[in-house]
């Protein structure tokens, strides 16, 4: 086990359209180490990722592999050079045979056809090594995603031995499953390997990595040993510090006087999380705090109806309602900016005025037009109230910048006038004076009397906007905080160490 | 001035104009030559408007269709449908209780066209079938559905109240026209005075979004292809009343080819999205006028199927960016006009 | 760890289920009719629809990357006139074939390319090949031309004959043809990286990506393999009918599509084997066999292979949403 560098990536930029997702950030990797790479969502793992094994590139920066520049445009390039990645997602081919997808675009050949027996045989013997006894000749498919992800280990492996890289692997494993990775881990760093171990489980990190790499906001935050990092240190680095421009917002009154209570949800159950119990009061910012994955969305989409309740009752005002779908939701003057603004929030061949009366439109019906006046004047009064930077309300909001999208989503909302506003990291990957401006807003409308259920998962900003937070931790609630108990510190160690 | 130009109507409806001018030019005058007989007008430009009115009705409802990303291809069979029933219970072959009563024999072959509609919608909507795959059910099974309905003869009628839908006149102008404009109208009134239109393009540009939005998807697609169906019943009994009868084997074959036509030349994008009813009718005029005017001059008509698949190809083409990028990257001095324009 | 046991092999459970289906209907068939049970008819099922099983053993490589081809109609009708209207010219038999197969596999390149390039959307592209095709057809020729060419009368007309107790059976030459494509395409698909990319193309279009795959040709490929195999499926044809016109075949792409799906194959791709999409065929054929025998309409064939289309694929629909479900617990 030398100190010698395996792989050295330095000064890598890229950017997208409208965004920074890597800025200078470097990254290196000896043989026969796990070192973790980790940040917050939009810290640029992936990107950085996706760079190494040449799904995207680079636009500038140098990539060194055994003393060599690599320059990989292409996942074929990148498993040339040695290097194979097992994605978040399983990326084999669910239909085909479990040895198939072990030497599928490399196969064995017997004269021209391909051999059937050797790729069969040849599987089961790798798959040993990894102490998997299974089937080779069954369809992937009827395994489970534990099994799934050690064979697409073992073909990364079989590929190209030198450096691999585990994107996520432990997100849908059980603990045992879980162990059963951290033990191969271990015996494929014992043979030299290189491994680099992207996660959001802060106690897996601890259990097997040697260093780690943070990455926040596409920037580089340092490399440290694990050994002499503490957990509260490193959601610390992770999370960040303060925003100047951020400090003065005033922190919101606890109004401990008003807690009169606007929707209760009694063992809400969706497929993705159950046993939810939560109470949101009246005029105030309940944060549900938690790293990515612990069950934070979830909670919120459950409350929504965006996911198919599968039990449970929701109480507003104290009377059952039935919310089973956004629109009822609507109907019931709730608002949901989701997670994902490209994929599930704007629409992005429709003008900014559509994308702002849409929901509104929804909530009165489709046969109660909202006139063209009227929907100018919606429009104008948000685009001025929000400042959306645009030429006119006729522009397409895809070509607006993240932060301004966001404000157009929140916009939307805002012209339902809810009771209710259910925000899901509506400060993700927009700059900080955006951040800044969407704070404020939400503050604001809060002491105007409106509820927000305030999801993020940068800590400061939760600490300054909420005056209750839930804390989450694998899809479970293990905590509560309120009004002057919310201190930065207190959230980061219910979120590390549970209680 | 400029709000003219970028309204979606304009370019499809210069195309028009342009190719009816060409047209007129080319057959020195007699193209806009139109006489009055027994205070009927007769002439090219009256054929186009009778004629054009079933591909106008067909094409309303395809717009909404392809405005959500989806399609219907069993049009043409949906009009054998129509108009073997129509024709059917004006001869008092089937539901001889109704004495052969025009109306009723409209109404319900328009019903059985929304029930033909509700089927695509229930595999589109709520099975989740590809749209294609869907319609192509009914593109097949329905010509002999057809053929069984009319029991494999072509249905002659002698009724004159149904000829005239489509060959009678009104203030001298074809009645299709009339039929014609009054879809139109109810479609532009649904898309227009209510939030439906919009709707319909939030789902064919992002059903995601637009379901957290609050907008009912599953509901509106059925909407549409219940719409659909019932313009497609519409034109199959013009189509039926113009040869007096059902000829199962030849109504409305290939005409969802036409329909599509129209949508594409009327700029509405076939992957959904952004949609114009008013667009797609001149889109409309625009293959009936290619039609005609092929006819006109003799050309051999089986050319015209060939020309129009060749302007879909084309239309495609134009709106594959990745076709675009190519094909500016041949030409890079005509690119960097364009970026100073 | 056993979730998802339920949709283990669809194409099997749907090849038997079709198997099974066949079966009964034979059995049912000889029951019920005079003459239905015997050899023979088993044996004209193959050689009524010998160019059936070749173009919807194409149009599966199609399906199986997740794609859909509903030009193969036109190819079919289009090689039958084009053929038909070269022989009449005194073409030697030698040329005009080669010729017809290579407009398939031209057809099927455009058509490939402007999907996975272009990404145009199949159904729309290969709609409109279906119309520049079937309009070509009217062009060549709007009435129907007999074909008189030696050869193709003597691909018409060889055939084995067996003596089965008082009955003779017979199968015509072009028949093995199609069988051969059979056999070939079940190697290309089981044996060779191409077919095994097609499948992981289908499955997992991605992960084919990520795995290194060609994912750009093969898909490229496949239709080209599908638009060639229904130019031989028309030379077929033109041996059977011994004549081209322009309006035959029309809505065969969904008898192919159809094959292919109650044959096991799945339309968002990835799962499927040519032997299903063998036994789809049987199906279509024994249902005409039957409408034939009862005397009806013919038309009651395409509604009721129609019918069976829209079960299978309903079934398809709920196993996979059963087993999306499940998935959504992980």
């Amino acid at each position: 086990m030398g100190e010698k560098e395996l792989l050295t990536m330095s000064g890598i930029r890229k950017n997208f359209p409208g965004v920074k997702a890597l800025d200078d950030v470097q990254f290196d990797l000896r043989a026969g180490e796990i070192h973790a790479l980790l940040g917050e969502n939009g810290a640029g793992k992936s990107t950085l990722i996706k760079v190494l094994t040449g799904v995207e590139i680079k636009d500038s920066g140098t990539i060194i592999m055994n003393d060599q520049e690599i320059n990989p445009h292409s996942p074929i390039d990148a498993q040339n050079a040695g290097i194979s990645t097992v994605y978040q997602e399983v990326n084999l081919c669910p239909d085909l045979s479990v040895a198939e997808n072990v030497f599928i675009g490399r196969e064995p050949r017997k004269g021209k056809h391909i051999d059937w027996k050797t790729i069969n045989t040849r599987t089961a013997e790798l798959l040993k090594e990894f102490d998997l006894d299974i089937n080779v000749e069954e369809r992937l498919d009827n395994y489970s995603v534990a099994i799934q992800q050690m064979i697409a280990i073992a073909r990364a492996v079989d590929v190209s031995a030198k450096v691999l890289i585990l994107d996520e692997p432990t997100s849908s494993l059980s603990t045992a499953e879980v162990k059963k990775l951290f033990e191969i881990m271990n015996m494929l760093k014992d043979k030299g390997m290189g491994i680099v171990f992207v996660t959001h489980f802060l106690d897996q990190v601890y259990e097997v990595s040697d260093r780690i790499t943070i990455l926040r906001n596409g920037t580089y935050v340092g490399t440290y040993d694990a050994d002499k990092l503490p957990m509260i240190e490193l959601v610390g680095k992770m999370i960040g510090k303060l925003y100047d421009e951020l400090e003065d917002i005033p922190k919101v009154s606890t109004g401990e006087t008003a807690s009169e209570e606007l929707i209760r949800i009694e063992n809400g159950e969706t497929s993705e999380i159950s046993a939810v119990n939560v109470s949101i009061e009246k005029g105030q910012v309940t944060g549900f705090s938690g790293l990515l994955g612990s069950g934070r969305s979830e909670i919120a989409r459950l409350i929504f109806g965006a996911d198919k309740k599968t039990g449970g009752k929701t109480y507003i005002r104290g009377r059952e309602k039935d919310i089973n779908n956004p629109l009822d939701a609507i109907k019931n003057d709730m608002a949901f900016c989701p997670e994902d603004r490209k994929k599930e929030g704007i629409v992005g061949d429709l003008s900014i005025r559509e994308n702002i009366i849409i929901a509104l439109q929804s909530k009165r019906g489709i046969f109660n037009k909202i006139s063209k006046k009227e929907a100018d004047e919606i429009a104008a009064k948000l685009i001025k109230d929000l400042s959306i930077k645009t030429p006119s309300a006729d522009q397409k909001i895809k070509n607006l910048s993240g932060g301004n999208q966001q404000k157009v989503i929140l916009a939307r909302w805002l012209a339902t006038r809810p009771d209710l506003l259910i925000l899901d990291e509506p400060t993700r990957g927009i700059d900080i004076g955006a951040k800044a401006e969407i704070q404020k807003t939400i503050v604001d409308l809060a002491q105007q009397g409106m509820s927000c259920i305030f999801i993020s998962s940068e800590i400061d900003e939760m600490d300054r906007c909420c005056n209750r937070m839930f804390v989450l931790k694998d899809k479970e609630i293990v905590g509560s905080l309120k009004g002057e108990e919310i201190t930065q510190g207190a959230i980061m160690k219910m979120m590390a160490g549970g209680k | 001035m400029k709000k003219l130009t970028q309204k979606m109507e304009f370019k499809p409806f210069c195309v028009l104009i342009a190719i009816i001018l060409i047209c007129g030019i080319i057959s020195g005058g007699d193209f806009f030559k139109i006489t009055i007989v027994d205070g009927h007008l007769y002439g090219r430009l009256i054929d186009i408007l009778r004629n054009g009115s079933r591909y106008a009705i067909l094409a309303a409802g395809m717009t909404m269709a392809l405005g959500t990303g989806g399609t219907d291809i069993s049009v043409g069979s949906v009009m054998a449908i129509s108009g073997a029933i129509a024709c059917s219970i004006v001869d008092g072959r089937i539901l001889a209780g109704l004495n052969g009563n025009v109306a009723l024999a409209v109404l319900i072959a328009i019903l059985t066209g929304a029930v033909c509609g509700a089927w695509n919608g229930f595999m589109v909507a709520k099975l989740k079938v590809q749209p294609m795959v869907a319609t192509m059910i009914l593109l097949t099974a329905g010509r002999g559905i057809a053929q069984l309905i009319a029991d494999g003869k072509i249905v002659t009628i002698t009724s004159d109240a149904y000829y005239k839908i489509s060959g009678g006149y009104f203030l001298g102008l074809p009645i299709p026209m009339y039929i014609a404009i009054g879809v139109i109208v109810l479609f532009l009134l649904l898309t227009k005075c209510t939030a439906f239109g919009m709707q319909v393009e939030s789902i064919g540009v992002n059903p995601e979004s637009s379901r957290l939005a609050g907008i009912k998807v599953e509901r509106n697609l059925w909407i549409i292809y219940i719409l659909c169906g019932m313009t497609a019943a519409l034109a199959g009994i013009i189509e039926s009343a113009g040869i007096k009868g059902a000829d199962c084997n030849n109504c409305g074959l290939m005409i969802e080819m036409d329909g599509i036509l129209a949508v594409a030349i009327g700029g509405t994008a076939l992957s959904g999205g952004r949609f114009s009813i008013i667009s797609s009718v001149i889109g409309a005029l625009i293959v009936q006028t290619i039609t005609t005017t092929i006819y006109a001059f003799g050309v051999a008509p089986e050319l015209t199927r060939v020309a129009k698949a060749v302007i879909v190809i084309i239309v495609c083409l134009l709106q594959s960016k990745p076709f675009m990028d190519k094909f500016k990257s041949l030409f890079p001095k005509n690119t960097a006009k364009e970026v100073q324009a | 760890m056993n979730k998802k046991k339920k949709s283990i092999k669809i194409e099997n459970i749907s090849m038997i289920i079709a198997f099974c289906l066949f079966v009964i209907m034979f059995i049912v068939g000889s029951i019920k009719y005079d003459h239905f049970g015997t050899v023979s008819t088993f044996l004209n099922l193959f050689n009524d629809n010998a160019y059936l099983i070749v173009v919807a053993v194409g149009i599966t490589f199609v399906l199986l990357t997740g794609g859909i081809d509903i030009s193969v109609s036109s190819v079919v009708a289009f090689t039958c006139v084009l053929s038909a209207y070269l022989l009449q010219r005194g073409w030697s038999a030698v040329i005009v074939i080669p010729i017809v197969l290579a407009i398939g596999l031209l057809n099927g390149f455009c058509v490939g390319y402007c999907v996975q390039v272009f990404k145009i959307q199949p159904f729309i592209i290969t709609l409109a090949s279906q119309f520049l095709l079937r309009g070509m057809c009217a062009v060549v020729s709007t009435v129907s031309i007999p074909i008189e060419n030696g050869f193709y009368k003597a691909a018409a007309l060889k055939k084995i004959t067996f003596k089965i107790g008082r009955t003779n059976a017979k199968l015509y030459l072009y028949v093995f043809l199609a069988l051969l494509v059979v056999l070939v395409a079940y190697y290309v698909l089981k044996y060779t990286r191409f077919g095994r990319t097609i499948y992981a193309i289908g499955s997992n279009e991605q992960s084919a990506e990520y795995m290194g795959l060609n994912v750009k040709w093969v898909k490229i490929g496949a239709y080209m393999i599908c638009s060639f195999c229904a130019a031989l499926g028309g030379i077929i044809f033109s041996f059977y009918t011994l004549a081209g016109y322009s309006l035959q075949n029309m809505g065969m792409e969904l008898d192919a599509i159809a094959s292919a799906v109650i044959g096991g194959t799945l339309l968002s791709g990835g799962v499927g084997n040519v032997f299903g999409s063998v036994i789809g065929v049987l199906i279509q054929g024994i249902i005409q066999t039957i409408v034939t025998y009862q005397n009806l309409n013919a038309w009651w064939t395409k509604v009721t292979v129609a019918a069976l289309l829209c079960l299978f694929i309903v079934m398809q629909r709920l196993i996979s949403i059963r087993a999306d479900k499940q998935k959504g617990k992980g």
